[in-house]
């Protein structure tokens, strides 16, 4: 039996079809899920993310088990409401996650991870909790909206009368009242993540809705992701990939080197013998659309194709891959007995509803 | 509910099949496919004068979410293919019996088409009542 969010009556009145994703009943989309993935790119979009996992960690050894617990650190973090987006790595360096970390005060964080990797998360981080005086509290009590694209903030700022969250630069958040408003996402946007006390929901979601704003899926979330070059946990990484192939190098803080936290000696050890294998963005100027598990064949070696889409933006088919580390600036995909060639390219493909350079080609 | 029109004959594989002219019919996705395809990006089409039998993989239509291909219900030689398509696919979601049909074919039995389902059949098969 799957879960429903505080939404789910809100989703049905909308027409969404519903789907089961990591053990929750979600809209996949309520109509056309080009038209979602355009109206938060030109205008506004919302989404139920509820059945992300939201964990409050406090206590005096918090910010210790932060700094043990996630490859980027949460040092660099240390003023309220400041965001830092992480891998959580298991001994060998392999993801077993990526999460953002909020700093709320002295001894208080809280932590955003994935619905699909919900148990692991929490038994992994209760167990490496042990050694620090430090408590974590899963806030099942909270649903989540993202409200994203150019026309996202104000609306929000007006509905819940808190022009202070104007203000907020990206990766960060604030506290108005019962919302926690954060201008985070996952879509290439300007927005902001709100988390709220799951009774109240549907009266903002509704709110929203007046306001315009369109109810988008979560298929619609993963074509604006993809467009944004976010790698999507468990398909473009796991725990069989190390944040260096997985183009999040950037995320991992290796200073100060007396850090000692969860993957380093392991990712010490994937820098002095080099990286092999690398994530890399791909465009197709013909039909035929790459899919996940699409051999991916270059001078170097072969790879594959981890997630890939139409994109609406660009009106061609875009792609992750992860490639050998020395492959060159074409590659061809294996779509369906033919190989066309992709052309390799560093994401963003698409950023605040401009197709970046050198992407669109001819 | 998706639309079914009483006219036009039926596959398993969700194509429908529909008489123009004497011997020949029009081809093309039904509205409960194009439904559960969701927004289709590109078409492949068989070329006109391209022989198809009964089950033949002739086309394929393929939405942001997955390529399907489209298996020929009839025997016979195509006399069109619907090139306006290649420009916007959507049509295929907004007019699936109409402006979104696929392929034109002249029939080497134009009595065949008889054994295919009918819309009420097709109704029972996709589950609608």
């Amino acid at each position: 039996m799957s879960r429903k969010t505080p939404l789910y009556d809100s989703h049905v009145a909308a027409g969404g079809r519903m789907v089961d994703f990591a053990g929750w009943q979600m809209p996949i989309n309520y109509g056309s899920q080009v038209e979602e993935h355009n109206r938060v790119r030109n205008s506004a979009g919302m989404f139920d993310v509820s059945h992300m996992t939201v964990v409050d960690i406090r206590g005096t050894g918090a910010r210790d088990f932060l700094r043990r617990l996630l490859a980027n650190d949460v040092a660099r973090i240390e003023q309220p409401g400041r965001a830092l987006y992480s891998c959580m790595l298991n001994e060998k360096g392999g993801i077993l996650d990526d999460l953002i970390t909020y700093f709320l005060a002295e001894d208080s964080y809280r932590t955003v991870v994935n619905a699909a990797t919900r148990e692991a998360d929490l038994d992994w981080m209760n167990r490496q909790a042990r050694e620090f005086d430090v408590e974590l509290t899963e806030r099942e009590d909270l649903a989540m909206i993202a409200v994203q694209g150019p026309r996202a903030r104000e609306v929000v700022a007006g509905i819940i009368d808190a022009p202070e969250t104007l203000s907020l630069k990206p990766f960060q958040a604030v506290v108005h009242g019962e919302y926690f408003v954060a201008r985070t996402g996952y879509t290439g946007e300007d927005g902001f993540e709100v988390l709220l006390p799951g009774g109240q929901a549907s009266l903002f979601w509704n709110q929203l809705l007046e306001a315009e704003i369109s109810p988008c899926g979560l298929a619609a979330r993963d074509t604006l992701r993809l467009e944004a070059g976010l790698n999507l946990y468990g398909q473009d990484m796991d725990t069989t990939t190390t944040p260096a192939e997985s183009n999040l190098g950037w995320t991992v803080a290796m200073e100060p080197d007396d850090r000692n936290f969860i993957g380093r000696e392991a990712l010490e050890a994937e820098k002095s013998g080099g990286v092999s294998r690398k994530l890399v963005g791909l465009v197709l100027d013909s039909r035929g659309i790459p899919r996940t598990g699409c051999k991916v064949v270059c001078e170097a070696g072969e790879g594959e194709v981890t997630s890939g889409t139409f994109s609406p933006t660009i009106g061609k088919p875009i792609a992750l891959a992860r490639v050998p580390a020395g492959c060159g600036e074409t590659v061809q995909v294996e779509i369906r007995k033919q190989r066309p060639d992709a052309r390799v390219v560093r994401p963003p493909f698409v950023r605040m509803g401009k197709i970046q350079p050198g992407i669109a080609g001819d | 509910m998706s639309e079914i029109p009483s006219e036009l004959r039926y596959t398993e594989s969700h194509e429908w099949v529909g008489e123009v002219d004497d011997g020949i019919v029009k081809i093309g996705i039904t509205d409960h496919a194009q439904a559960q395809l969701g927004d289709l990006v590109f078409v492949e089409l068989p070329e006109a004068g391209d022989t198809l039998a009964t089950g033949d993989a002739c086309a394929v239509v393929e939405s942001v979410k997955a390529a399907s291909d489209v298996y020929s219900p009839v025997i016979g030689e195509v006399t069109e293919v619907n090139e306006d398509l290649a420009d916007s696919p959507e049509t295929l979601n907004n007019d699936p019996y109409g402006d979104g049909w696929l392929f034109a074919v002249r029939l080497d039995d134009p009595d065949s088409i008889k054994e295919l389902m009918d819309a009420d059949e097709y109704r029972d098969h996709i589950g609608e009542t």
